[in-house]
């Protein structure tokens, strides 16, 4: 990737002392999303070695949920990426139903839908302003993204009580009905959000400062993409026509009509991740819209125990996070609790390109590269 | 981008639209004050939190029908230790993913409110600094004694006892959770009423089904004995 020599041998060839600069990027910085670090090597301004350090934020959250019964470790699914934890939930209530094959309710099943689709505008609206924040736009973008967002984690809060720790699915279902006039306001709120992401995108996306910091920065290239298991709007960026709610069509996803951003490229930059996110609301929005109209009326929950046993069986609940492939893998062994209890986070794992796409370039676009790749580390480190 | 700069001055178009706006429209605001309750009335120091029970309940712009805090113990109406609910059974000291709970059952039983012999919880700690309010215990229980409180000024200046809270602060009347959640409480309520009948109606049912196969046999028995009678 580095073909001319670099700087400082150049420099060192007039005769003076230089080396390569070490610096430590983190645990606490504020551009890491959470507790994060890089440790770079920098000759001048421009990286050319860098090493992700994670672990920080280790909750042994596997562990402990392998001491206790399958409803027990809901809650604690909340906790790994904790903007999105309707989607966390559902991603393992569908490994746990595997299990107990236990049928969920038409109206829940709606109401899923919903709560998955308006988390990934939550999720796609923070992390557009939060990178835009990394690119030192401080403030105004940000403050929108999370005007908005307040309003759906509001709908969230009257639905289960809580507004991020939602701990709302239940297997076989959701734990209670929505309160009445809920539907009417998401409703509301649904019709509203495209002037908002209009307005966003005028304020936004002609902008000449964006555009040049983010163009060609940080290329992720189709073949790397998919050989490092990147899933998710980073990999549909780097062209790759991907998305489990097509493929795999889980929860009642087939019903609906709506389309997957890609790029047609075989390269995706920092513009290309940000500008799919932007298509991608779009789409959450037309989902919702549908979901909201065909809604019916029934029951919310399926029959199930609160403590189960399940027959020992092998088995994988995935989905499409609004980060990528959220998958649970499950052993049971014939007890109330999991012998074996493993997520596949995509935020890990999409971290794990970082390096390549870092190398060569500014320290300042290391900053936005992984501001582009959408991390949190409460599911990094777990 | 046809001139240079132009993306930024629409960027800013929609920033002056915005602050404009936002004298005339609230959901343009980018932050909003808790209007619950006025300005001059926001609590100063400790002593000044609400004493009455749902007494911060009044609006619920913040607080909504399924806000969920804390735990607290539910009581008939009557003196609490009477009419306490929980059995102390421990499945919610068991199914608690933080292991907030800590339950010491009595040695002896006591009528509850049916006036049927229980026994009672002779201690029941929740450590609230530890608790993640996730409703796990309100649902794991089979007896509706435990419940979400909503009280969220909990502040206090004691650090090491005073988020451990003991059994008897815990212990709220059924009539104070229909005042913070009236349909809840309500189902629930309705809820109880219904086992109770079903339980009712079975164990009828099993009387009733003793008492006709104690009567078919006795039938058979007497029949058997007719029998050997004529034999």
């Amino acid at each position: 990737m580095i073909t001319a020599a670099l700087n400082y041998e150049l420099l060192q060839q007039e005769g003076l002392e230089t080396s390569l600069l070490e610096i430590s990027m983190g645990p606490h910085h504020p551009s890491t999303h959470g507790v994060f670090r890089m440790d770079v090597k920098l000759d001048g301004e421009t990286v050319v070695e860098l090493r992700p350090v994670f672990g920080y934020l280790h909750r042994n959250h596997e562990k402990l949920a392998e001491n206790m019964t399958y409803l027990s470790s809901m809650p604690f699914t909340d906790r790994l990426d904790y903007f999105n934890s309707m989607t966390n939930n559902w991603a393992y209530a569908l490994a746990a139903e595997k299990l107990i094959e236990v049928e969920v309710p038409e109206r829940a099943e709606y109401l899923r839908v919903i709560m998955a689709e308006l988390t990934r505008l939550v999720n796609h609206v923070t992390l557009v302003g939060f990178f835009i924040n990394d690119l030192g736009a401080l403030g105004t973008p940000l403050m929108y993204a999370f005007r908005e967002r307040e309003k759906i984690l509001d709908l969230f809060e009257q639905a289960s009580g809580a507004r991020m720790m939602c701990n709302y699915f239940r297997f076989g279902g959701l734990r209670n009905d929505v309160p009445e006039g809920w539907l009417d306001r998401t409703r509301e709120l649904v019709d509203r959000f495209p002037a908002f992401l209009d307005e966003y995108e005028q304020l936004l996306c002609e902008n000449e400062i964006i555009l040049s910091r983010t163009q060609g920065v940080g290329n992720l290239s189709r073949e790397l993409a998919i050989n490092a298991g990147v899933t998710g709007p980073m990999l549909r960026a780097s062209g790759v026509n991907y998305d489990l709610r097509k493929v795999d069509a889980y929860g009642i996803y087939d019903r609906f009509k709506f389309r997957v951003p890609y790029t047609d490229g075989d390269t995706g930059d920092c513009y290309d991740r940000f500008m799919i996110r932007m298509l991608e609301m779009r789409e959450s929005v037309a989902i919702l819209k549908q979901a909201l109209a065909d809604i019916p009326e029934g029951d919310i929950i399926g029959k199930v125990s609160k403590v189960f046993k399940p027959k020992p069986a092998e088995v994988y609940g995935r989905i499409e996070g609004p980060k990528g492939e959220l998958g649970f893998y499950l052993i049971a062994d014939g007890t109330t609790k999991p012998y074996r209890y493993r997520v596949r986070p995509p935020s890990l794992i999409n971290l794990t390109v970082l390096r390549d796409m870092c190398l060569g370039g500014k320290i300042a676009d290391a900053v936005i590269i992984l501001g582009s790749i959408d991390i949190v580390l409460g599911e990094v480190d777990r | 981008m046809s001139i240079l700069g132009g993306g930024i001055f629409k960027g800013m178009a929609v920033t002056l639209r915005n602050f404009i706006g936002s004298y005339f429209y609230k959901e343009r605001l980018t932050t909003n004050d808790y209007e619950w309750r006025a300005k001059d009335k926001l609590p100063q120091s400790i002593g000044d939190y609400p004493k009455e029970e749902g007494e911060q309940l009044r609006d619920t712009t913040t607080v909504n029908h399924y806000s969920r805090n804390f735990p607290m113990l539910l009581h008939d109406t009557g003196e609490p230790m009477d009419t306490i609910r929980c059995v102390a059974c421990q499945i919610c000291e068991r199914e608690c993913p933080p292991q907030c709970i800590y339950i010491e059952k009595s040695t002896e039983k006591k009528e509850n409110a049916d006036g049927k012999p229980q026994f009672y919880p002779a201690k029941f700690d929740i450590d609230v600094s530890v608790c993640m309010s996730c409703q796990i215990c309100v649902e794991v229980c089979p007896f509706d004694a435990i419940v979400m409180n909503s009280q969220f000024e909990l502040s206090t200046p004691n650090r090491f006892g005073g988020l451990l809270v003991r059994r008897d602060d815990l212990l709220k009347s059924n009539d104070y959770y229909h005042k913070i959640h009236p349909q809840e409480a309500a189902a629930r309520d309705q809820k109880m009423v219904a086992d109770k009948a079903a339980k009712e109606a079975k164990k009828k049912a099993a009387a009733e089904k003793a008492k006709a196969a104690a009567e078919a046999r006795a039938a058979a028995a007497a029949e058997a004995e007719a029998k050997e009678d004529t034999e």
